[in-house]
């Protein structure tokens, strides 16, 4: 479990290139180092609900991003706020 | 034939009936459901927007709580994805998007107005906010930080605008009555006497 506050990172993963997926962690931010805000609740995983899997519940996080940091333009300050499951983070030291 | 070059309405009825021949949905249950997403709309974030502006108790358990700030008005919210809100301050302005696909909070602004399924909202919403935004001719006050909220799981979100300048003793009909979709989003702000 993340507390709001914890440095994250989204997993460098790309599972599309490996077989037919349903994921809701968006390519822009893989591998991109955010914040928790908040944990928003528990849901079953959508990675398996959309194939009709047995899906188990997963912590689901809203994580802050830098948004000039991820897109290398914007200005400064402005941020993206994103849902995330707890599967798709990593803790940053 | 694949799927994809499908004929739509075709394929619609013939899923519709597979489903009821299955026993799985019965078509009262498809008629209510269509008849519960063809009544919602705008108006009811309006509503909501407008009794959080002039009821402090109401403001906070809608950003707590907007599946039940929702039913606390009387907007049906049984089986639908849970609300969340935001507001926008003077330090913070929120701009919503589903960049995955068309998330969208329908059971308080109804249908999605079509520029928010497109591929170059979804796409440059997330990259140049600012510039989106800026189409419709909104540019936000100097110190005044944009966050886009991409809404990408179980969570619908909706925006709190800033109550416009101008507004002081309106009722709540008169503050909904000013309350567009896109303030709702972010696209926009709401004025007095738009």
């Amino acid at each position: 479990m993340f507390p709001p506050g914890a440095l994250v990172r989204v997993r460098n993963d790309w599972p599309e290139t490996r077989g037919p997926v349903h994921i809701r962690t968006p390519h822009y931010l893989r591998g991109m180092p955010g914040r928790v805000v908040r944990l928003l609740g528990a849901y079953p995983n959508p990675e398996d609900l959309a194939f009709a899997r047995p899906a188990a519940t997963r912590a689901l996080y809203h994580v802050a991003f830098d948004q000039p940091a991820v897109w290398q333009e914007g200005q400064g300050g402005d941020e993206l706020l994103v849902e995330l499951y707890e599967h798709w983070l990593e803790p940053v030291q | 034939m694949n799927v994809l070059e499908t004929d739509g309405e075709k394929l619609l009825v013939a899923v519709r009936d597979l489903l009821a021949a299955k026993g799985l949905v019965s078509s009262a249950e498809i008629a209510e459901r269509i008849a519960i997403t063809d009544a919602a709309n705008p108006g009811r974030g309006a509503r909501m927007v407008a009794k959080a502006w002039t009821d402090p108790s109401y403001r906070a358990l809608m950003l707590s709580d907007g599946t039940r700030a929702a039913e606390a008005l009387g907007i049906p919210m049984r089986g639908v994805a849970p609300l969340g809100v935001l507001e926008n301050t003077d330090e913070v302005h929120n701009l919503v998007v589903c960049t995955l696909c068309s998330c969208y909070p329908r059971a308080v602004l109804g249908y999605p107005p079509f520029w928010f399924k497109s591929a170059a909202y979804r796409a440059r919403a997330v990259r140049d906010p600012r510039g989106t935004i800026a189409e419709w001719g909104t540019v936000l006050p100097e110190g005044t930080k944009i966050r886009v909220v991409d809404s990408t799981a179980d969570y619908r979100w909706m925006v709190i605008p800033r109550r416009p300048a101008g507004t002081d003793g309106w009722t709540e009909e008169q503050l909904a009555a000013i309350v567009r979709e896109g303030d709702m989003i972010g696209v926009t702000v709401p004025v007095a006497g738009s």
